[in-house]
């Protein structure tokens, strides 16, 4: 087994962690980093509870291999509060019980966030599409919908 | 001490309101600890190798080049484990491990705990697995036929008079029903009968089972893990593994969704035994194919329904059969089917049997109002075929068939005050059910019911010195109950919500709690944590006395205060909760309230769906347009989360009856054990999920709660199928109703 040190930004800060060349980043994340709000759900990138971003870009970490993280920027659930403040996705999801067992939690406000990031104004049925990556066994998604709709509104009365 | 545990109707200030909940920082922010996110220094990963065959004789397990590899430091087979033959929980412990004979695909043959997961994978591969391959049976039809392979020898009939000779896979019989089944079918105008197939599906909690498991040479442990019932699982890995329960702790993570399949042990006393062997802790996480082939979906059913009515409506007879396929190990879900089947209405004659029946197929498990979805559906869409044949709006049809206070179930008791009359009159009065339907758009309807369960419950409440509260339980939250749990307690001790902290106490810091199942946790931690306030305010109008140096009489607490009453003391001033908290040091130590409680009287809950659905007749592509929910929930302590659990089962009851399905070949192997293939509905599935919560209270309960988390997962089915009829002119008697079914029924249909 071989190891590779890779070398990352995570959440704007310098991370470095020795990776075996076939373990995924979610593992990388989870066991080496300490980052465990990433979730495995499936493993084969069908259920969306391990998003993240890299260098911008939404991505399933259980479908990404640790090293291919190198020279990037991860960004991922636990970077989303700036200090005590509450990104307005954690405020609309925890004010509109858009959470129950809360697993998937972390990857739709990462997958939602990843979406407000590029469309301010999404419709419902964007929002829909958008986040048709990302399994939710307990809610039927009806409470999810509306906190990212609300959220959006509140992120556009702030700018 | 007895508490009356009578509906008083009393008027809330906290309870009803939409607070924030309490887990929902840690939630949002990635902090909640699941599963599979703890970790212990030295910890070892344990891989599970699993039998490719549904169904072989084990004739020997090599693992001497396993042993050996660098790394590993347990390997488990069923040789390890204790020999339980003739005891109780041997099935159990059969399921965990195999011993001589696979009994499904997926079912465990050895495990293996290494130094990290590369080395765990290796040893697993070195594991040399002799099979010998046997006949197999995975259709509930064929595994009742007598030319079926026979599963278990040792399974006998039960509930059948003589008792068989020979051993079967009907592992039990069980009727329910009054009345006089012939005549009332002589009787009627219209008979329609009908026979129904619906697949397996499994819960698709989105966190897979995982555990970390920590067992020293001194025989105790510890086990941190996802489950519904941390006492149930310290009771069941202790009997299995021969522990003392007491120096067993566990402690329920936080848990990613159980929906009933997190009620049974699975790889946790795997676990166990590996840690205890290697005298290391030991973490499991299965992965997501593992949790499709080797833990508990529902049952797979075939069944027939018969109804007769006369023309004015009256039912005058109604039977069902049913045949739930139970998995490799015998269970009671006909049983279970067979008392829910007509458990919505008033009928004179009524008879159902239920057939439990093994296959080689996984052992199953409850899934959400267990047993009741499947009977439902064909009871609901029956209904609908004879309020059509007679010329009868479905609703109204239901509506003068209705069970109502007073009306004997048909599986035994008597019914006291119950909401299907009225969830059925407003779902007729819903704008939902006169608004416009388009091209290749219709509209079903379907009822539900479900028992609900109470169980032995015990909860803490502790107060601080300043005057907030600690609130613990015993039953694990699985969707919401510590926000629920915290309102009662403030409403009950008149103090704001946001002074009570509720938490999830382990195995060794609270009484026995059954598991969290049969939508019980509001109901009963709900009355324990009512009686644990009251026993509090006991203590605390104690305090106050003793502080005021005047008699116990004459001190009420009212609105989170300590009052003087009469003319002799009325003018002391009032003590607040953190005034007696604060001197508890110097009034006779800490306060706290205490209760334990066989929480009986839970209220059977029922629920009317209204569902418009659109197919695409050139693709049998369905599109769920509008769905509404309605259903009585006693009260709802937190209405944000009993929507939430009317939107969840619904959604759950959707993908049922449209695409989930658990898909064998001929070889009996799964062939869909992932969620690309096992499809359960994304967000562009599914339209808002209207609801409307009616209060009917429960009258066995102070509050009137009867516990809200099952029956929205039994109307859609037929809701859905009914919707269909109406849509594209075909009653589909199979579920899931997946586009390829669909697509032919609609070509038959056109000739």
């Amino acid at each position: 087994m071989s190891s590779v040190l890779v070398d990352t930004t995570v959440n704007g800060d310098p991370v470095q962690f020795a990776c075996p060349t076939e373990e995924v980043l979610m593992d990388s994340l989870r066991d080496r980093v300490g980052l465990t709000g990433v979730k495995e759900g499936c493993g084969t990138g069908d259920c969306g509870a391990c998003s993240i971003t890299l260098d911008g870009q939404l991505v399933c970490s259980c479908l990404v291999l640790g090293i291919e993280a190198n020279g990037r920027k991860i960004g991922t659930v636990e970077g989303m509060a700036e200090g005590n403040a509450l990104h307005p996705l954690q405020e609309q999801f925890i004010e509109h019980a858009a959470l129950q067992c809360g697993i998937c939690t972390p990857g739709f406000l990462v997958a939602a966030k990843a979406l407000l990031d590029d469309n301010a104004s999404p419709s419902e049925e964007e929002i829909r599409f958008a986040l048709a990556g990302n399994l939710c066994r307990c809610t039927g998604y009806d409470k999810i919908v509306r906190a990212v709709q609300a959220a959006a509104k509140q992120m556009r009365k702030k700018k | 001490m007895a508490h009356d545990t009578s509906f008083t109707n009393q008027d809330f200030k906290v309870v009803g309101t939409r607070v924030n909940r309490p887990d929902g920082v840690d939630k949002v922010t990635g902090r909640a600890k699941y599963g599979a996110d703890l970790s212990a220094p030295g910890q070892l990963v344990g891989l599970f190798l699993r039998s490719p065959h549904a169904h072989a004789r084990i004739t020997k397990i090599d693992t001497s080049r396993a042993e050996k590899l660098s790394g590993v430091k347990a390997i488990i087979t069923s040789a390890d484990l204790p020999d339980l033959t003739g005891g109780r929980q041997i099935d159990v412990l059969e399921n965990c491990m195999a011993r001589d004979r696979a009994l499904y695909d997926g079912h465990a043959v050895a495990a293996v705990a290494a130094i990290d997961q590369q080395t765990a994978k290796k040893a697993l591969k070195l594991i040399k697995v002799s099979y010998e391959i046997l006949p197999h049976v995975t259709d509930v039809d064929e595994a009742m036929k007598t030319s079926a392979p026979v599963i278990k020898d040792n399974i006998f009939t039960s509930g059948v008079d003589p008792k068989p000779k020979k051993p079967s896979n009907v592992s039990k019989v069980s009727e329910f029903g009054h009345g006089d089944i012939e005549a009332g079918f002589k009787a009627a105008d219209v008979i329609i009968e009908k026979s129904y197939k619906t697949e397996q599906t499994h819960q698709g909690y989105i966190e897979p089972h995982a555990c970390l498991a920590t067992v020293g040479p001194d025989g105790a442990g510890e086990l941190w893990v996802t489950t519904q019932g941390h006492y149930t699982y310290r009771t069941v890995c202790a009997a299995l593994l021969g522990m003392d329960i007491a120096k067993l702790k566990v402690t329920s993570s936080e848990i990613g969704g159980g929906f009933g399949g997190k009620t049974h042990v699975w790889v946790e006393p795997i676990a166990l035994a590996l840690s205890r062997k290697a005298n290391r802790p030991v973490k499991v996480v299965m992965t997501r194919d593992e949790v499709f082939r080797a833990t508990g979906p529902t049952c797979s059913t075939s069944m027939d329904i018969k109804i007769g009515a006369k023309k004015d409506g009256t039912i005058t007879a109604a039977s069902s059969v049913l045949r739930y396929q139970n998995g490799a190990f015998p269970a009671t879900w006909a049983m279970l089917g067979a008392m829910t089947s007509w458990a919505c209405y008033d009928l004179k004659n009524v008879h159902s049997i239920g057939y439990d029946v093994l296959c080689n197929r996984p052992k199953t498990a409850a899934y959400r109002a267990p047993s009741a979805p499947m009977a439902a559906f064909g009871v609901e869409s029956t209904m609908d075929l004879v309020a059509a044949e007679i010329g009868m709006n479905p609703v109204d049809f239901r509506i003068k068939n209705a069970a109502k206070e007073g009306t004997r179930a048909s599986y035994g008791p008597t019914y006291g005050p119950i909401g299907i009359g009225p969830t059925l009159e407003a779902a007729k009065n819903h704008p939902h059910m006169r608004a416009k339907l388009g091209k290749n758009q219709g509209r079903g309807m379907a009822c539900g019911f479900w028992f609900n369960f109470g169980g032995q419950t015990c909860t803490d409440l502790n107060i601080g010195s300043d005057g907030t509260v600690n609130l613990a339980i015993g039953t694990v939250d699985v969707g919401g109950a510590r926000a629920s749990m915290s309102l009662i307690a403030a409403e009950e001790l008149g103090i704001p919500y946001e002074q009570v902290k509720a938490h999830v106490a382990d195995t060794s810091s609270l009484g026995h709690n059954d598991t969290t199942e049969g939508s019980r946790g509001t109901f009963s931690s709900g009355m324990a944590t009512i009686f644990a306030a009251r026993d509090a305010i006991e203590e605390l109008r104690k305090r106050a006395a003793k502080m005021w140096g005047i008699p116990l009489e004459a001190v009420e607490w009212a609105e989170g205060e300590a009052r003087a009453v009469g003319s002799e003391h009325g003018n002391l001033p009032a003590l607040s909760l953190a005034d007696i908290a604060k001197r508890a040091a110097s009034t006779g130590g800490p306060i706290a309230g205490h209760n334990e409680v066989v929480a009986d009287g839970a209220g059977v809950s029922f629920a009317s769906h209204i569902c418009d659905i659109e197919v695409d007749p050139e693709t049998g592509g369905t599109k769920v347009i509008r769905y509404t929910v309605i259903q009585d929930a006693g009260k709802a302590i937190h209405p944000d989360y009993v929507e939430g659990q009317f939107q969840g089962g619904a959604a759950q009851g959707i993908g049922w009856a449209l695409n989930e399905e658990y898909i064998y070949g001929d070889d009996g192997r799964l062939q869909n054990s992932g969620f690309l293939d096992y499809r359960i509905p994304v967000c562009s599935d599914l339209p808002f999920i209207d609801t409307k919560i009616l209060e009917i209270p429960n009258p066995n309960h102070p509050y009137g709660v009867r516990g809200v988390g099952e029956t929205s997962i039994v109307p859609p089915l037929a809701a859905i199928g009914n919707a269909l009829s109406n849509a594209a002119g075909v009653r589909m008697d199979h579920v899931p109703m997946s586009p390829p079914r669909i697509l032919k029924a609609i070509e038959e249909a056109n000739g």
